[in-house]
């Protein structure tokens, strides 16, 4: 993961995304920065999981366009790993945990071609990354929810990419497996990479990331957490779901912001 | 038991025999099923493959009155544009129409099936071709219809016609092995990492079309069907290894269609009708027995859990 020249890593214009002629992501302008941790956070409905959808090309888009390292999307994913919902794939699928994380190499082999040895090295060292590897030989099915999680981090790592996208990795893991994924998190950023990351847990997001972007359709409000993630703010995300928030605005007052990173 | 004996006596495996053809042909079905079907099954398209299978009679047919031979280069490409088609539709149907999948399914093939019906009946005298061989194959006549080059008598022709089916789609399996795994287990990423997800959805939609226009000549749409899908999944239920999958999938068909053959002897009927009941007969032998999703180690598995609830309920 070479930061070369920086940039921008990811650049939204004009965003509009439809499903059966209903609006779920209307006119959003972004400009993600480089080598931050980055929440996307909203509502139920919100389009977190369909922006990083556009972004990677996987749904339509009814408007607007997305850049990656100033690049139109297409030619400039390859530099961008991403991670898709645990829920979204079967894994009574007939495997095991090396082989799903050696699915990452796949972007690399030729057309009609077979992981070398290089590529079952990569994956690896990346089961290893998220202390896995002496669940390389596990059959996904036997894996906890945590682990599978864990399974589909390191197939992301394998990729070697400067941008992550991950939908939900915190959803339904036990603490252990939490704060692991916050651990290599961190070390991603610390190596230049950059992350934007779905959250659904209000309560930790000033605690681990850099950026926050309010979502609910449109931007609500989108820069550092100290800045952006408010009350008021949040009050415009979520409406009227107050008794999440007053615990959250709890926090935030009591919160200590000059021990953090920008 | 003389019964029986004399029976066996009738039964022979014998290199060149009807028998040995019979149940080569049958095998060459089973292998050239399996190495597509197991992908169906793990795709969860198990029904499409039905589809497809039905679906491809008015290419048959059509290609039929077009080429006005029984050659399977017209046949194939017939039925592979309606094995295409079928799977389009059924994409369109499910995507715009509203419809769920299995829905759309069951309106786009039998709407195509009906069509074929109706383009056998009333072209039946211009087209050396009826009904009940489409339904039922005639697997029995498969070693008279003889290929032979420079008067040398190479065997029967749906031998040589199963054979490169199932070596073509080998090489498919084994040249696509690895856009194919990613494509089934996870579509999206598959997409993300640039892999032309549509692409190989329909190059296994032809294979699947391929296998089945020259299988059903032989063995008919039911054997296909159950080809296709039956044995794949009974090897579905006994490894949760993908490769092993494929291998016990044309293990199964192997031994559908050579236990089916006896049971066709023995009972004087539908030699089609008894491998497609034998391969039944092996799945449901794999779900009560198998070792890890079978009825039997549940049951063994759960009881184990009521005794010792504190040493297994614990998940890492």
């Amino acid at each position: 993961m070479s930061p070369a020249v920086p940039g921008v890593p990811i650049e939204v214009h004009d965003l509009t995304v439809a499903y059966h002629h209903r609006p779920v992501l209307w006119d959003i302008d972004l400009q993600f920065p480089e080598g931050k941790l980055i929440a996307v956070v909203g509502p139920n409905g919100a389009g977190k999981s369909t922006l990083i959808k556009a972004i990677m090309g996987l749904v339509p888009l009814a408007s607007g366009h997305v850049k990656i390292y100033g690049k139109p999307a297409e030619e400039g994913r390859a530099s961008v790993a991403y991670v898709p919902q645990r829920g979204s794939v079967d894994w009574d699928f007939p495997t095991n945990a090396l082989d799903v994380v050696l699915m990452g190499r796949y972007g690399h082999l030729p057309l009609f071609g077979r992981p070398r040895r290089r590529d079952k090295e990569i994956a690896r060292q990346s089961l290893e990354k998220v202390g896995m590897l002496e669940f390389a030989n596990r059959q996904i099915s036997q894996l906890s929810g945590g682990q599978q999680q864990r399974v589909f981090l390191a197939r992301a790592l394998t990729q070697q990419a400067r941008v992550y996208l991950m939908d939900e990795p915190f959803a339904g893991v036990d603490a252990s497996t939490e704060r692991a994924i916050v651990t290599l998190l961190h070390d991603l950023r610390e190596q230049g990479g950059t992350l934007v990351v779905v959250h659904h847990d209000l309560q930790t997001v000033p605690q681990y990331f850099d950026h926050v972007l309010l979502l609910n359709l449109r931007t609500v409000a989108f820069g550092p957490v100290a800045e952006v993630f408010t009350a008021q703010n949040l009050q415009k995300t979520y409406g009227g779901q107050l008794g999440v928030l007053t615990e959250v605005g709890e926090r935030l007052r009591n919160t200590d912001w000059s021990r953090r990173r920008g | 038991m003389n019964g029986w004996a004399q029976r066996f006596d009738e039964v022979s495996f014998a290199p060149g025999t009807d028998g040995f053809w019979i149940v080569l042909v049958g095998a060459l079905v089973a292998a050239a099923c399996s190495f597509v079907g197991c992908f169906l099954v793990l795709r969860r398209m198990s029904m499409l493959g039905d589809a497809i299978s039905h679906a491809v009679l008015p290419g048959i047919v059509l290609a039929f009155l077009f080429s006005g031979s029984r050659e399977i280069l017209p046949m194939i490409l017939g039925a592979g544009a309606l094995g295409l088609l079928t799977a389009f539709t059924t994409d369109l149907l499910t995507r715009h129409g509203k419809l769920p999948n299995d829905a759309s399914i069951g309106v786009t093939f039998t709407f195509l099936f009906a069509i074929g019906v109706i383009l056998v009946s009333r072209f039946t005298g211009q087209v050396d071709l009826d009904l009940d061989c489409v339904l039922y194959g005639e697997i029995l006549y498969a070693p008279f219809d003889t290929l032979k080059l420079n008067g040398a008598d190479l065997g029967p022709r749906s031998a040589w016609v199963m054979g490169t089916v199932a070596l073509a789609n080998l090489a498919f399996l084994l040249l696509g092995w690895s856009r194919l795994k990613v494509c089934a287990f996870d579509s999206a990423l598959a997409a993300a990492l640039g892999v032309n997800v549509v692409l190989w959805h329909y190059l296994l939609m032809a294979f699947v079309s391929m296998t089945t226009v020259a299988a059903f000549e032989s063995v008919g749409v039911i054997l296909v069907v159950g080809m296709l899908i039956v044995p794949a999944n009974t090897a579905y239920l006994l490894t949760d290894r993908l490769w092993l999958m494929h291998a016990l999938a044309v293990l199964a068909g192997v031994l559908s269609a050579l236990g089916g053959y006896l049971l066709a002897t023995a009972l004087n009927g539908s030699i089609a009708g008894a491998m497609a009941t034998v391969s039944g007969l092996l799945y449901l032998l794999a779900a009560v027995f198998g070792p890890r999703h079978g009825v039997l180690s549940k049951q063994i598995h759960q009881r184990r859990l009521r005794t010792a609830p504190a040493a297994d309920s614990v998940s890492g």
